[in-house]
C-alpha cells in the first residue's frame, strides 16, 4: 500500500478514515452487484400483494414458479451464449420443432425415444449454429437470425402444417405433476439452473467461458481452445431449448409446428440481460438470470390478478424491463458494460 | 537544442497557464493521490515522471474531468479558478489530452475526426469546405504528408497521433497533455514528434508529458515533475535534471547501478543444451523471411531491431498464434508440430504478449483467475471441477514471489497498476513452468521499480535452466539482460552480437545491424 510515514498523524488518521469509507462503499458495491435485481422482484411482489391482496399466496406463487420455468431454462442456455458475446435467436423455433418431435414419437412405435430425441435435436441444431459460428467466424446474429426463420419452417414441415397431439401423452407428468407439492416443471428448471452455476462457477469450462467473452484473443493465446467452447455454448442453448420444448409438449399434450415458441426468444434474452449480463461478453451470471425470468413471470401473473388488459400487459412489461435495467446501470455507473 | 522559452524570472511574474493546488483523490480502499500540485506555463515542455501507480494518470483524469478529485482541491487556468466537472469543460477550456491508445474514430476521414462535436455549419448543414480548408492548415503547419479526406484507419500510429494533435490545435487548446506517446513509434517517428513538440511549445503552448524513458525526458524537458506513491515530489529545472537524481526521486532510494548489474546478474547463469531450435520459419516472406536461431538452456537471448521488424511476427509464429508458411521447430531436441497456442504451450513454450490489455489479460477477471488462466485445465480435479485451493494457492505465491501489489487475489485484475498487471501476466506464465519463454515487450509502460523486479525473475529463470528469449525496444534493457541478442531487419535475421563467437555489444553494432547502416 501507498507509504504513510512521511505525513503527519492527524493526516494519516484522516487518511485511513477515508480509505476504510472507501472499502466500505466497495463492500456495499459488491452486494449490490451479487444481489443484482433481487430488490426489484422483491418491491415488485410486495406491489402486486398489496394491489391485489392475493399474490403471495402459495397456489399463486407456485403458479408463476411454473409459468416461468419454461423462460428460466431457455434464458440459462442463453446466458452461456450471451457470455461469451454472442446471442442465440433461434431458441424459440427449436423449442417448437423439439416439442413437435417429442410428440410426433409417441404416437410412432418408439415412446420411450421421444424425450431423448427432441433433446438430440435441439442439441444438433444448436450445434450446427455453433459450428457456423466458431469454424466459419460468421456473426452470431445473422447465423441465429436465419436459423431462427429456417428452423421454424422446418417445425412446420415435421408437423404436416398441423397441430400434433396426444391425449395419452406418456410424459405428461412432466407438465401436470407434482414432487412433494412442487411442480416437476419448477423441479426441473431449477435443476438447471443448479447445474449451469455449478458448471460457469465451479468448472474448468466455465472459466474459459466468461474468458473468451471477455477478451477472446488472450483466450486463444493462453491456449483455450475458443472454437470448442463457441461450439459448447450453442449446443447448450440448442439442447436447453429442446428442453423446454419438451416441456411445453408435456404441458399441453400437444404441440404446434406455427404458433409454439414464437417470440419466446424475446423473453428469454430479456431475462439475461434483467439479470445483470452483459450484452459484450465475460460479465454475467445464472444467478441474476433466475431473478431476471422471475420479474417477467411476476409481471403476468401480477397485471393478470389486478384485470389489466393484454394491451397494456404488453406496454407495462416493455416499460419495466428497460427501466429496470436502465436503473441498473444508473447504479453501477462506471463498472457495468452492455 | 535551441532557445529554452522561458527562465525562471518569467516565471516569476506570469501567473501559470494551468496550476493544481492540493489535488486528492481517495478510490476504494486506495488513496490515489494526496495533496498533490503542480504548475505549467504556456512555452514550456514539463515533464510529469513517476512509477507505474504513482498517480499521474490519476492526477491527468482529474484535469481532463475524467475523474471527480476530493473536495479541497482547486484547479486554476491563467490564474482563474475554474471546476472541471466534466470532460466538456476541460475542453472548453483548452485542455487536451492525448492518451496512449488513441481515441479517434478509424472509419472516419482526417477532417471528420479532427471536427467531431464540433462541426462547422452553415444552414444546419456541416460546412464540408470550411471544414477541409482549416483542417489542411492545421496539418501543413504540423507537416503533415496526408490531407483533411485520408481515412484514419489507413494512417500509422505516428500519423494518428498527428491528428491527435490537429483536433487539440484546431480547438484552441493552451495545454497539451501527452501520455506516453512514444510507446510505438520507432525512433525516426519519435525524432520527429519531439521536433513538432518543440515547435509548439516555442508556439506559446503548454505541453505536459508523461514517459517512463529517462533519456527522452533529458532530451525534451523543461521541467520535471516528480509523483511518488500519490504524493507531490518535487520539480527539478533544466540544468538540475539527472538521471541519478530522477531516479532517487521516483523510487524514494537510491537504486546505484540499476543501468550497470548486467555482469553481476549474469554470473550465476550456465549455457546448457539446445533448448529451441528455430530452423527456417517463416509466414511465407510477408513479414517474417526464413530464420533461424538456437536458444540454449538456461541463456537469456535478445531479439532487438526497429519497430515493424518482424521480431514479434517470428515469436508469434514460433508459439503457434499465426500459421507457418514453412520451417520446423524442435524443443529440446525433438521436433514440435506447433498449429496453435495450445500445441505451443503442451509443447513446453510460452508467450508473454507485448500488448497486456488486449491480448494478455482479462480485465473483468480477479488476479486470481488471470494467474491461474492457463493451468486450470492442468489443475482440475474429474470431470474438469475446478482446484479451487489449489487455485488460491497459486494466487498467493505469486502475489508474494512477484511483490505484486494487490490487497486480495479477489480484487479484479483491471484496477491495478500497469506494473502490477504485467507481474500478473507473468506470472500466468510463470505458473506454466515453460521449458521456453519468449517475453515480448515485458517491461513496456512498466515502472521502475517493476522494471527491476522483472529483470531480477527472468534472471531467476534462466539460472533455473529454462531458456529465455526477451524482445525488446529498449537497448539498454536487451544489453543490460541478455547473453547474447539477435537482431532483426525487414523480417531477417541480419546478425548476432555478444555471446562467444559475436562481436561485443555495443549499442552501435546493434544498430547498425537493425538499420543496415554503418555508423
Amino acid at each position: 500500500m501507498c507509504s504513510m510515514k512521511t505525513m503527519g498523524a492527524d493526516s494519516q488518521i484522516a487518511d485511513e478514515k477515508s480509505a476504510a469509507a472507501a472499502t466500505r462503499k466497495q463492500n456495499l458495491h459488491t452486494i449490490i452487484q451479487v444481489v443484482g435485481m433481487l430488490p426489484v422482484l422483491i418491491l415488485i411482489c410486495i406491489g402486486f400483494e398489496f394491489a391485489t391482496g392475493k399474490f403471495l399466496t402459495a397456489r399463486n406463487i407456485s403458479i408463476v414458479m411454473q409459468q416461468a420455468s419454461i423462460n428460466i431454462v431457455l434464458a440459462t442456455g442463453l446466458t452461456f451464449v450471451i457470455l461469451t458475446g454472442g446471442i442465440d435467436l433461434a431458441v424459440g423455433a427449436v423449442l417448437a420443432v423439439s416439442a413437435v418431435t417429442a410428440v410426433s414419437m409417441t404416437l410412432t412405435g418408439m415412446p420411450d425415444l421421444a424425450i431423448p430425441l427432441a433433446l438430440l435435436v435441439g442439441l444438433a441444431l444448436g450445434a450446427v449454429n455453433g459450428s457456423l459460428i466458431a469454424f466459419f467466424r460468421l456473426p452470431p446474429f445473422i447465423v441465429t437470425l436465419g436459423a431462427m426463420t429456417a428452423v421454424r419452417g422446418l417445425s412446420r414441415l415435421s408437423a404436416n402444417d398441423t397441430t400434433v397431439f396426444n391425449a395419452a401423452l406418456p410424459f405428461a407428468w412432466i407438465g401436470n405433476s407434482q414432487l412433494f407439492g412442487i411442480p416437476w416443471m419448477v423441479i426441473i428448471a431449477l435443476a438447471v439452473v443448479a447445474i449451469s452455476w455449478f458448471v460457469l462457477r465451479r468448472t474448468v469450462l466455465g472459466v474459459w467461458i466468461y474468458g473468451v467473452g471477455g477478451n477472446p484473443d488472450a483466450a486463444r493465446l493462453s491456449g483455450i481452445k475458443v472454437w470448442a467452447v463457441l461450439l459448447f455454448v450453442y449446443a447448450i442453448s440448442g439442447m436447453l431449448a429442446g428442453l423446454a420444448g419438451v416441456m411445453s409438449a408435456a404441458r399441453t399434450l400437444s404441440a404446434n409446428g406455427a404458433q409454439l415458441g414464437m417470440g419466446y426468444e424475446l423473453d428469454a434474452i430479456a431475462a439475461v440481460i434483467l439479470g445483470g449480463t452483459s450484452f459484450v461478453g465475460g460479465i454475467g451470471s445464472i444467478f441474476g438470470t433466475l431473478i431476471g425470468a422471475l420479474i417477467i413471470a411476476v409481471l403476468s401473473n401480477g397485471l393478470i390478478l389486478m384485470n389489466v388488459s393484454e394491451v397494456w400487459q404488453l406496454i407495462i412489461k416493455g416499460l419495466v424491463i428497460v427501466g429496470a435495467v436502465a436503473l441498473d446501470r444508473y447504479r453501477n455507473k462506471g463498472s457495468a458494460r452492455t | 537544442m535551441g532557445a529554452t522559452a522561458l527562465s525562471a524570472q518569467t516565471q516569476a511574474t506570469r501567473p501559470p497557464t494551468l496550476e493544481m493546488r492540493g489535488i486528492s483523490k481517495t478510490f476504494p480502499g486506495t488513496k490515489a493521490l494526496s495533496n498533490v500540485a503542480l504548475k505549467a506555463w504556456g512555452g514550456e515542455i514539463l515533464s510529469l515522471m513517476g512509477e507505474n501507480g504513482a498517480g499521474k494518470s490519476t492526477l491527468m483524469k482529474v484535469l481532463s474531468g475524467a475523474y471527480q478529485a476530493d473536495a479541497g482541491g482547486q484547479i486554476l487556468i491563467d490564474g482563474e479558478v475554474i471546476d472541471i466537472s466534466n470532460p466538456h469543460v476541460a475542453r472548453e477550456h483548452g485542455i487536451a489530452i492525448i492518451y496512449q491508445e488513441l481515441s479517434l474514430l478509424p472509419n472516419l476521414s482526417v477532417a471528420e475526426n479532427i471536427f467531431f462535436g464540433r462541426e462547422p455549419s452553415k444552414g444546419g448543414l456541416i460546412d464540408r469546405r470550411t471544414m477541409r480548408e482549416s483542417c489542411r492548415d492545421v496539418l501543413k503547419r504540423l507537416g503533415a504528408t496526408f490531407g483533411p479526406e485520408t481515412i484514419v484507419a489507413q494512417l500509422s500510429i505516428a500519423e494518428r497521433q498527428l491528428v491527435e494533435i490537429a483536433r487539440a490545435l484546431q480547438s484552441k487548446s493552451k495545454i497539451l497533455v501527452m501520455d506516453e506517446p512514444t510507446t510505438t513509434l520507432s525512433s525516426r517517428e519519435t525524432d520527429r514528434l519531439f521536433a513538432l513538440m518543440r515547435q509548439l511549445r516555442n508556439d506559446g503552448l503548454a505541453i505536459i508529458y508523461i514517459s517512463h524513458r529517462m533519456a527522452e525526458v533529458y532530451e525534451l524537458s523543461d521541467r520535471v515533475s516528480v509523483l511518488r506513491d500519490g504524493t507531490y515530489v518535487g520539480t527539478l529545472d533544466k540544468d538540475d535534471i539527472s538521471a541519478e537524481k530522477l531516479v532517487k526521486m521516483m523510487v524514494g532510494r537510491d537504486l546505484g547501478s540499476f543501468y550497470k548489474h548486467d555482469h553481476v546478474a549474469k554470473a550465476g547463469r550456465a549455457k546448457g543444451q539446445p533448448m529451441l531450435s528455430v530452423e527456417g520459419v517463416t509466414d511465407g516472406g510477408k513479414r517474417v523471411h526464413p530464420a533461424s536461431f538456437t536458444l540454449y538452456a538456461g541463456e537469456v537471448l535478445g531479439l532487438a531491431g526497429l519497430v515493424g521488424s518482424g521480431r514479434t511476427e517470428l515469436a508469434r509464429l514460433i508459439y503457434g498464434a499465426d500459421p507457418k508458411a514453412g520451417g520446423t521447430v524442435k524443443v529440446d531436441g525433438k521436433p514440435v508440430d506447433i498449429r496453435s497456442p495450445k500445441d505451443g504451450i503442451d509443447a513446453g513454450i510460452t508467450y508473454l504478449t507485448e500488448d497486456r490489455k488486449h491480448q494478455g489479460l482479462f480485465l473483468d477477471m480477479s488476479v486470481k483467475d488471470n494467474v491461474n488462466f492457463s493451468v486450470i485445465g492442468r489443475d482440475a480435479r474429474g470431470g474438469g471441477v475446478l482446484n479451487r485451493r489449489k487455485a488460491v494457492e497459486r494466487a498467493k505465491s505469486s502475489i508474494a514471489n512477484l511483490k505484486i501489489r494487490v490487497a486480495s487475489a479477489a480484487i479484479g485484475v483491471g484496477t491495478l497498476s500497469g506494473g502490477n498487471q504485467q507481474k500478473v501476466l507473468l506470472a500466468r506464465w510463470l505458473e506454466a513452468k515453460p521449458r521456453v519463454m519468449i517475453l515480448d515487450e515485458p517491461t513496456r509502460g512498466v515502472d521502475i521499480g517493476a522494471k527491476a523486479e522483472i529483470y531480477r525473475i527472468i534472471d531467476q529463470l534462466a539460472q533455473s535452466g529454462v531458456a529465455v528469449l526477451v524482445i525488446s525496444s529498449e537497448l539498454p534493457e536487451v544489453m543490460g539482460i541478455c547473453d547474447r541478442i539477435l537482431v532483426m531487419r525487414e523480417g531477417h535475421i541480419e546478425g548476432q552480437v555478444g555471446g562467444a563467437d559475436g562481436p561485443p555489444v555495443t549499442q552501435e553494432a546493434i544498430m547498425a545491424l537493425a538499420t543496415g547502416v554503418q555508423l
